[in-house]
């Protein structure tokens, strides 16, 4: 397969993302259109990674992915407490900064 | 053949995966089809020759990262979401960027590589080089080269293990 077709998909894999975090009001749901970003931006650097015949591609995903692991743990304890603050899931109402 | 039939399997799966994901109403139908669409990532990463990484993304996000959102949502207890169907100039507004991001992207994409591109794993050198990108290369780099990034990402685990008890815990001490 051409490396076109696999960075073409992963711009549309990104663009779902993007919507996602525009289009959602629900904070998990955006945290998994979050996550779907990263992972198009994986599916890239693979790519790359087997094109060019390189693995240091495959071992910046390696890292990706622990960071993305321990982003979700601290993302969803965050999820937590504002939740028992405001008894909410919805990013419009969580305007604590905006004074 | 096989690999452009593969391909586009795994391709479509990930984009339904994905288009599930924004349009389910309920969020633990969003992580269902979110985590279709992680394995059908996997898929790919088996594509490209990248074993490895394809069984980590399995283990790690279909697996450890899907399972906390499952959690989360299920101990938050939410009831769906509102429809998604009212438009406003916010949402058309949204549309539009999206829609932008993705025309630059692939711009950038069919102006710069239908020159550079070359097809993967077809030639006996590109054959040659995919031996050299196995797990055994990757473990080799992973403990010498990047070393000390390895060390380091095993101190962010641990605060970050830290650090969610903390911030879900009841009363911050």
């Amino acid at each position: 397969m051409d490396l076109t077709w696999y960075l073409s998909l992963s711009a549309v894999l990104f663009t779902i993302g993007v919507l996602g975090v525009l289009l959602r009001r629900n904070v998990i749901v955006v945290f998994l259109s979050i996550e779907l970003m990263l992972n198009a931006v994986n599916l890239t650097l693979v790519a790359f990674s087997q094109s060019f015949g390189d693995v240091q591609g495959q071992i910046l995903v390696f890292f990706v992915i622990a960071v993305a692991a321990s982003e979700a743990a601290v993302g969803l304890a965050i999820v937590i407490a504002l939740f028992r603050n405001t008894l909410s899931v919805n990013v419009d109402e969580m305007s604590l900064f905006r004074g | 053949m096989l690999e452009p039939f593969l391909f586009f399997v795994f391709a479509v799966l990930a984009v339904s995966g994905g288009l599930g994901m924004l349009i389910s109403r309920s969020p633990i139908a969003s992580s269902l089809w979110m985590v279709m669409g992680m394995i059908a990532i996997a898929g790919l990463y088996l594509t490209l020759n990248a074993a490895f990484i394809g069984a980590v993304q399995i283990l790690v996000y279909a697996g450890a990262i899907m399972i906390l959102f499952l959690f989360v949502i299920m101990l938050l207890n939410l009831d769906e979401t509102p429809r998604l169907g009212t438009v406003d100039w916010r949402k058309g507004a949204a549309f539009v960027l999206g829609v932008a991001v993705l025309a630059q992207l692939l711009t950038v994409v069919a102006v710069n590589l239908p020159g550079a591109a070359r097809p993967t794993g077809t030639s006996p050198a590109d054959v040659a080089r995919v031996a050299q990108t196995d797990v055994t290369a990757l473990g080799v780099s992973l403990l010498t080269d990047h070393a000390f990034s390895l060390e380091i990402i095993g101190v962010l685990l641990l605060g970050a293990t830290i650090g969610a008890v903390l911030l879900a815990k009841k009363k911050l001490v």
